[in-house]
């Protein structure tokens, strides 16, 4: 790093040592923390009074507390960070020419930085790099990268923690492993920090596949039924394909981009900008680390294992939908986000795979959502379908508005997890259509903060994802008639379609589930073979009831940041600041967290937001919710109060009367096929048909023609064995295989099968060694 | 610096190790007697490093007993092993491999 600090003038250096505020630079200590409770939990969890939970809520406390500080710290470090106190230090250190490659910290500052604004202010991501160690020139380092990306995630991740540690005291309280639940949360946490704080991107694989790991233990944390076991394997098994592109996608990075030297991302994604690397490597890179997305952020064709992954207790679900690991796949392509910017050709395109994946994700999810049961799975494929929106609006170049819903998204769902665990807990089932229904007389509360997280879901004025879905929608860049803009990077006119197909799907799935769990009558409470297994500590039989505070509270908390955290991103031109701040609360959230100006992000442009893309994707969603409430609060509530039955659908609703609808519905139920097709068609042709067709290529094929040259061989070998073969080789073979017959037969003596023979005769053949080694040195 | 006496002493234990492991039955003795022969080269490691003023020779000392305490964990399942299946830890009669 020192050597670059010398190459020039200040204006061309790209990192500096220089002194950053000490939060920013000791931000590892937020993911030390959970790591270290891990520890704690596992040796002394048991014994303490809290079975464990109270290192777990400890530790994630104050890295949430440490993650708050460290976000006021990069504002201040964001807005007060001038070129010129950059100058002046940067010329101090060029003085002192003093400086070691080990331990310094280092800010990145691109070569364009000057020119990023006539305020002076920079965007200087703070890195702080310890050398772990050095092989052939090439560096492995351990070390932290804090840029407004870091420290977002950061929020994030510890705040939904933290809320789901709460939570789990309640809901997993009396579990047979509750401090081992404990424990995997903890290093989960501490895992996913890790990995949104790595400053290179061998750290970034090995935060990513811990995240893989904990997820795994968390699945199937219930291991003891087997399709839990069999959900935990599916969510690793389906990774792992997944973490094949990943490896070669930072392979061809390293030596591409790094030159074959360097991990440091911030150096590869100046490489990149600078131009000099080859296309073609960007290309491959780009497309590998899609292939990763796909697995880790459960995106279109790989996105099979996390529906099933509901199969882990609703914390961790929360917990691994919101936070932690398939954001890890957005948060990849957003730090790494020059390899697909380049690689891909984001701008100025209208079509690239990373876009067509994610919306193609966005409306296959939306629709499976439709045909769950059983709550998690709709809440599930409502993620995948978010993610879609997610992996879309990076593919179409907008870096904010990708990172900005990923942000509210996490807020939202966590909420709506919580809550479903919240009516699960009370019924012991997430089965919407048989055990629950007219919930909101039992559970008012959870209901007003599920109904909350499935407007802002949905994308409802003024909640949060409303605010995050338009300036993805607007940055798509194709809505031609709306009134385009022009400074958006591409014009995706594909992608903006799904995108409105999407919101109204979104609205009108949630509408479905709000109905069939909350509204209507209560269908369940027939389960008493369940009653038995859960009667342990609840006593409940009879009606549903509310749930306690410990899971209340995180509802509350979660159900406000879902009305709230939407407006730190008011689009330029909504609700304009006050005299002395003209920008008020517009785009603070694009000024803190986009590394626009940086050496190490791309120019991406930003559409102007308009007034009627908001208005047309608002009523979009409306009309989705609008179809699907006039279907189940309007036909089948009528109807079932006519009848008196208990109703999920119509039932001469359109599945039953029109072929082609029945189809679909078919479809949607099996998934697309697409198990069948990995476990039936994939594995098990690979071990059945394909395995048979290549015997019987091998039968009739391949031993045909080795039959034929064996039978020509044949014809001319009898020649050479009548006469060569028999007289003198034959004669000679023979002989010594009699001899070493003979040999071996009095050999085999030896091999008593006494291991102290075989000792005796290694000490001897040792002693002789020894003897041999004497004489040799006395020659 | 009395090296000779050391090397001595650590010639006559390895003896007695090579001994005990070619002439005991008893595999527990057999066991034993292997840590002998290496606490014999352990002598000579730290004999020849404090001779030659090397602090290798210790630290290649310590290597050997954490070795040592490895193979003796591997050995002692062995026997135990052994134990569970034959009622008997005698070496005499373990010679399923004879040829």
């Amino acid at each position: 790093m020192f050597p670059r600090l010398a190459a020039g003038a200040v204006s061309e250096v790209s990192t500096v040592t220089n002194e950053a505020n000490w939060l920013l630079e000791n931000a590892w200590l937020i993911a030390l923390l959970p790591a270290i409770s891990f520890v704690l939990i596992l040796f002394f969890g048991k014994k303490m009074p809290f079975k464990g939970a109270e290192f777990g809520i400890t530790a994630v406390s104050i890295s949430f507390i440490l993650a708050i500080l460290t976000g006021a710290a990069w504002m201040e470090h964001r807005d007060n960070f001038t070129l010129d106190t950059f100058g002046e230090k940067a010329a101090v250190l060029v003085d002192d020419g003093a400086g070691s490659a080990v331990d310094n910290v280092t800010l990145a500052v691109g070569t364009a930085a000057e020119a990023a604004g006539g305020d002076g202010q920079a965007y200087v991501a703070v890195q702080k790099t310890t050398q772990w160690l050095q092989s052939g020139g090439v560096e492995f380092n351990a070390g932290i990268m804090v840029d407004g990306l870091s420290v977002m995630m950061l929020f994030v991740v510890t705040m939904i923690s933290l809320l789901v540690h709460i939570y789990s005291t309640d809901y997993v309280g009396g579990d047979r492993r509750y401090t081992h639940f404990f424990a995997f949360l903890s290093l989960f946490t501490a895992s996913m920090l890790f990995f949104v704080l790595s400053d290179n991107i061998l750290q970034m694989i090995v935060g990513w596949e811990l995240v893989g790991v904990c997820s795994f233990a968390l699945i199937g944390h219930w291991w003891e039924e087997k399709p839990n076991s069999d959900a935990a394997l599916k969510a690793f098994i389906t990774n792992r394909v997944g973490d094949v592109g990943l490896l070669v996608g930072m392979i061809t990075l390293f030596f591409a981009a790094g030159k074959g030297m360097t991990f440091d991302t911030i150096t590869i994604n100046e490489n990149i900008l600078q131009g000099g690397v080859s296309h073609t490597a960007l290309v491959v890179a780009a497309a590998c680390l899609t292939i990763a997305v796909m697995s880790k952020s459960g995106q279109f064709v790989l996105h099979t294992w996390l529906p099933d992954a509901m199969a882990g207790p609703t914390p961790v679900s929360a917990l691994i939908h919101a936070a932690t690991m398939v954001v890890a796949g957005i948060y990849m392509v957003a730090r790494l986000f020059p390899v697909f910017w380049e690689g891909m050709q984001i701008d100025g395109s209208s079509i690239n795979f990373l876009a067509t994946v994610g919306a193609v994700t966005l409306v296959g999810a939306g629709l499976l959502a439709f045909v769950q049961d059983d709550i998690k799975k709709v809440l599930a494929y409502s993620t995948v379908s978010q993610l879609g929106y997610m992996a879309m609006a990076l593919g179409v170049g907008a870096w904010t508005a990708a990172v900005f819903h990923l942000f509210t998204h996490a807020f939202f769902k966590a909420n709506l997890f919580l809550g479903s665990g919240s009516v699960a807990h009370a019924v012991h089932s997430f089965d919407m259509k048989k055990d629950m229904g007219g919930m909101r007389k039992f559970m008012p509360k959870t209901y007003v903060t599920f109904l909350i997280g499935s407007l802002a879901l949905a994308g409802l004025f003024p909640l949060a994802g409303f605010w995050s879905k338009d300036e993805i929608l607007v940055n798509t860049g194709g809505w031609g008639i709306l009134g385009g803009s022009a400074s958006a990077p591409g014009s995706y006119t594909f992608h903006f379609v799904m995108g409105m197909i999407g919101a109204a799907l979104t609205a009108a799935y949630m509408t479905r589930c709000v109905y069939l769990t909350f509204h209507g009558e209560y269908r369940g409470g027939h389960h008493d073979d369940h009653a038995e297994d859960h009667a342990d500590d609840h006593g409940h039989h009879g009606e549903p009831h509310e749930s306690g505070p410990r899971i209340l509270y995180p509802l509350y908390i979660l159900s406000a940041f879902s009305i709230l955290v939407g407006f730190v991103n008011f689009p330029p031109g909504f609700l304009t600041g006050s005299k002395k701040d003209p920008a008020g609360w517009q785009e603070r959230f694009l000024h803190f967290i986009e590394p626009a100006g940086s050496s190490y992000f791309p120019a991406v442009g930003h559409a102007t937001p308009s007034w009627w893309l908001a208005i047309v994707a608002s009523l979009v969603a409306v009309a989705g919710a609008g179809a699907a409430f006039t279907y189940y609060f309007v036909k089948v509530d009528r109807l079932a109060q006519r009848t008196g039955e208990h109703l999920v659908g119509l039932p001469n609703g359109v599945t039953t009367t029109n072929a082609l609808a029945r189809a679909g519905h078919k479809l949607l139920v099996n998934k697309y096929y697409l198990d069948h097709l990995y476990t039936g068609i994939i594995a098990g042709g690979t071990k059945g048909p394909i395995a048979k067709a290549a015997y019987w290529v091998n039968q009739n094929v391949l031993d045909g023609t080795v039959d034929g040259a064996g039978r020509t061989a044949v014809q001319s070998g009898k020649l050479v064995y009548e006469k060569i073969d028999q007289g003198v080789v034959d004669g000679a073979i023979n002989a010594s295989g009699r001899t070493s017959a003979a040999i071996g037969e009095e050999l085999r003596h030896i091999n008593t099968g006494r291991v102290q023979n075989y000792a005796a005769i290694m000490f001897a053949g040792a002693a002789i060694l020894a003897g041999a080694f004497v004489l040799l040195l006395a020659l | 610096m009395l090296l000779n006496q050391f090397l001595l002493l650590s010639a006559v234990l390895f003896c007695l190790g090579v001994y005990g492991v070619l002439a005991r039955k008893n595999g527990m003795l057999v066991l034993m007697s292997v840590e002998l022969i290496l606490n014999a080269v352990n002598i000579n490691l730290v004999a020849f490093g404090a001779f030659r003023t090397d602090v290798g020779g210790s630290v290649f000392a310590l290597f050997t007993i954490a070795v040592a305490a490895a193979e003796v964990g591997i050995g002692l399942a062995i026997v135990l092993l052994m134990y569970r299946n034959r009622r008997s830890i005698d070496l005499t009669q373990a010679d399923l491999l004879k040829g």
